[in-house]
């Protein structure tokens, strides 16, 4: 009896690995970006970071989103990428 | 029933002369055999039969068991006589009818015995059981989704939990056949896209929105319905990416109008925003599913919802437009009226409004009032729009009284103002509330406006509404997104 096939409900996408860069030695004159997603008291917590962060001799860049509910505009992610040679990614609600 | 696997090429260029289609099982192809042997010794005759392969003995036919013939002639009836000149049908006659035979034929004096006409039976080939699967087989198939195989020895609903494609409850295994029958229902080619999915933001085509209808439950008719509210949620204004990613327990509620809800049997009655409907669950369960398999949307990846909702697995009901006292939801977007239409709503579960005294409109009004107060948190304001689901009882108030959606509407979010002192971080000793810079507001609304809306939906007995919150609202998060079924 043949077997029987059943139709992939995914998308089939086949997804581009990107190797990531290796972790750097220490933060020392590197630029870090950090990213407020606009959420209330985001501001409070990233100034606390942004302090101990240039306390170990790292420059920050400070970006922020045009809204906490919708993803990062292409063009603000491109701006980071470009400017920034560490990312801290990282989620709080 | 498994038909015999054979003859799977191109369409099969009938014989000249005549060609009759028959089935033994047909009491009138058995009374015709006569008719057959007259007319061989007379015509250039081919006999093909559908289910025995000896029958007629005389003449002998060609077996058509497979329906390889049948399914490419479009034989509905058997008998079947056509008429072929140089490989092309000429014309074709059904049943048995003397009159019609001989003059088709040229054949005088067939079978004189015989009654002079007998209406046909059903062709195999239109069988309802097999018509799906002969059209993939002889169809040619313009699927292009990957097959997945299932083994023989696995069953295709428990591979389907193994793989992450359900939303914790069984889904129908898609078949090539069930998405074949799926996507009759629309007029729209299976390779148009319908939408760009988040979160993964991939083009998804009609195909796989009808996998994800048959995963679903749907029946084709419903696929018209899914396939506009993938193209609602998937707008920019709709932002189905937020909803998916936020922490509050907020998914796509569906609320459909016009007649087409009637023509497909969904609820707007008892238990309308309940379990029991097929296409009220399976709609608005087709969407989620789009959105998980497709867009890639599951909980505790993209999906952060702290608690989520019973109502995220399907939301979807169709509102009562054609016996409502103030129209619909999509009037008030406004679509006119006889349009089928439906309206995306970033919204949780329905929350039970009881005011079973109220019998003026000014008195149930602040019963509205004070429920809708609480739409997310009593002292948060115009972050969040709503829908009141009102039932026929609670709506005969406002009818009697001459009441119209805009004033019920205006009535209620009059007695839904609130000063910014009694609003404000920190007053009754709550910390939660809106920021100090209005904590000297004289009057603050609770909705933005076109923020409160009205629907009407649900059993005829029983002093209730529903309020269905909402998620963050406007530019910001969400808007309501109501759009025309394109069938």
């Amino acid at each position: 009896m043949a077997n029987s096939a059943i139709l992939d409900p995914t998308s089939e996408r086949t997804l581009v690995e990107r190797e990531r860069l290796a972790r750097p030695a220490s933060l020392e004159g590197l630029t870090v970006g950090l990213l407020d997603i606009s959420k209330p008291r985001g501001d409070i917590f990233l100034d606390r970071i942004e302090e101990r962060l240039i306390g170990i001799g790292a420059n920050v860049n400070r970006y922020m989103k045009p809204t906490f509910a919708k993803p990062a505009p292409v063009d603000l992610r491109h701006k980071i990428a470009t400017e920034c040679q560490v990312v801290i990614e990282a989620l709080a609600d | 029933m498994t038909l015999p696997v054979n003859n799977t090429g191109a369409a099969p260029v009938l014989p000249d002369g005549f060609v009759v289609v028959v089935k033994q099982e047909c009491e009138t192809c058995q009374t015709v055999v006569p008719v057959l042997e007259q007319l061989a010794d007379n015509v250039r005759l081919t006999v093909y039969c559908q289910d025995e392969p000896g029958f007629p003995e005389s003449p002998a036919a060609i077996d058509d068991t497979s329906l390889f013939v049948s399914w490419h002639h479009e034989i509905e009836t058997v008998p079947t006589l056509i008429k072929v000149e140089n490989g092309v049908e000429v014309n074709r006659t059904i049943g048995w009818s003397r009159a019609a035979w001989e003059s088709f034929t040229g054949v005088s004096s067939l079978a004189p015995d015989l009654p002079p006409m007998r209406p046909g039976c059903g062709s195999m080939s239109v069988d309802p059981d097999v018509v799906d699967e002969l059209r993939v087989r002889f169809g040619g198939s313009v699927l292009t989704a990957r097959r997945v195989e299932v083994a023989a020895a696995e069953d295709p609903v428990e591979m389907m939990f193994n793989r992450g494609w359900t939303d914790g409850l069984p889904v129908v295994p898609p078949t090539e056949e069930r998405v074949m029958a799926m996507l009759a229902g629309t007029t729209r080619a299976p390779s148009d896209i319908v939408a760009t999915v988040p979160p993964d933001l991939v083009e998804i085509t009609v195909e796989k929105v009808a996998i994800a209808a048959v995963m679903a439950g749907c029946k084709p008719e419903y696929l018209p319905w899914v396939l506009t509210a993938v193209g609602a949620a998937c707008t920019d204004e709709f932002n189905m990416h937020g909803l998916l990613a936020t922490t509050m327990p907020v998914g796509p509620v569906i609320v459909c109008s016009g007649p087409g809800t009637r023509a497909i049997g969904m609820n707007s009655g008892g238990n309308a925003l309940g379990q029991g409907n097929r296409a009220n669950l399976t709609i608005g369960r087709a969407l989620q599913l789009v959105i998980r398999n497709f867009g890639g949307g599951r909980p505790g990846e993209v999906d952060r919802a702290a608690h989520g909702s019973p109502a995220k697995i399907s939301f979807c009901f169709a509102e009562a437009d054609d016996t409502s006292p103030y129209g619909r939801l999509a009037g008030e977007h406004g679509l006119d009226d006889g349009v089928d239409a439906l309206t995306v709503f970033a919204g949780e579960g329905p929350h039970c409004m009881v005011d079973q005294l109220s019998r003026e409109p000014e008195s149930l009004v602040k019963s509205f009032a004070l429920k809708l107060q609480g739409v997310n948190h009593p002292k948060l304001i115009m972050m969040f729009d709503a829908i009141v689901v009102m039932g026929p009882e609670h709506a005969r108030v406002f009818a009697d009284a001459g009441w119209d959606r805009e004033r019920i509407v205006a009535e209620i979010s009059s007695h839904l103002n609130r000063s910014g002192a009694e609003l404000v971080r920190g007053a009754d000793g709550i910390a939660e509330g809106v920021p100090e810079a209005f904590a000297s507001a004289e009057s603050l609304p609770k909705f933005r406006p076109g923020g409160l809306m009205l629907t009407y939906a649900g059993g005829g007995a029983g002093l209730f509404s529903q309020i269905i919150g909402g998620w963050v609202n406007g530019d910001k998060g969400s808007k309501p997104v109501t759009r025309p079924v394109v069938y």
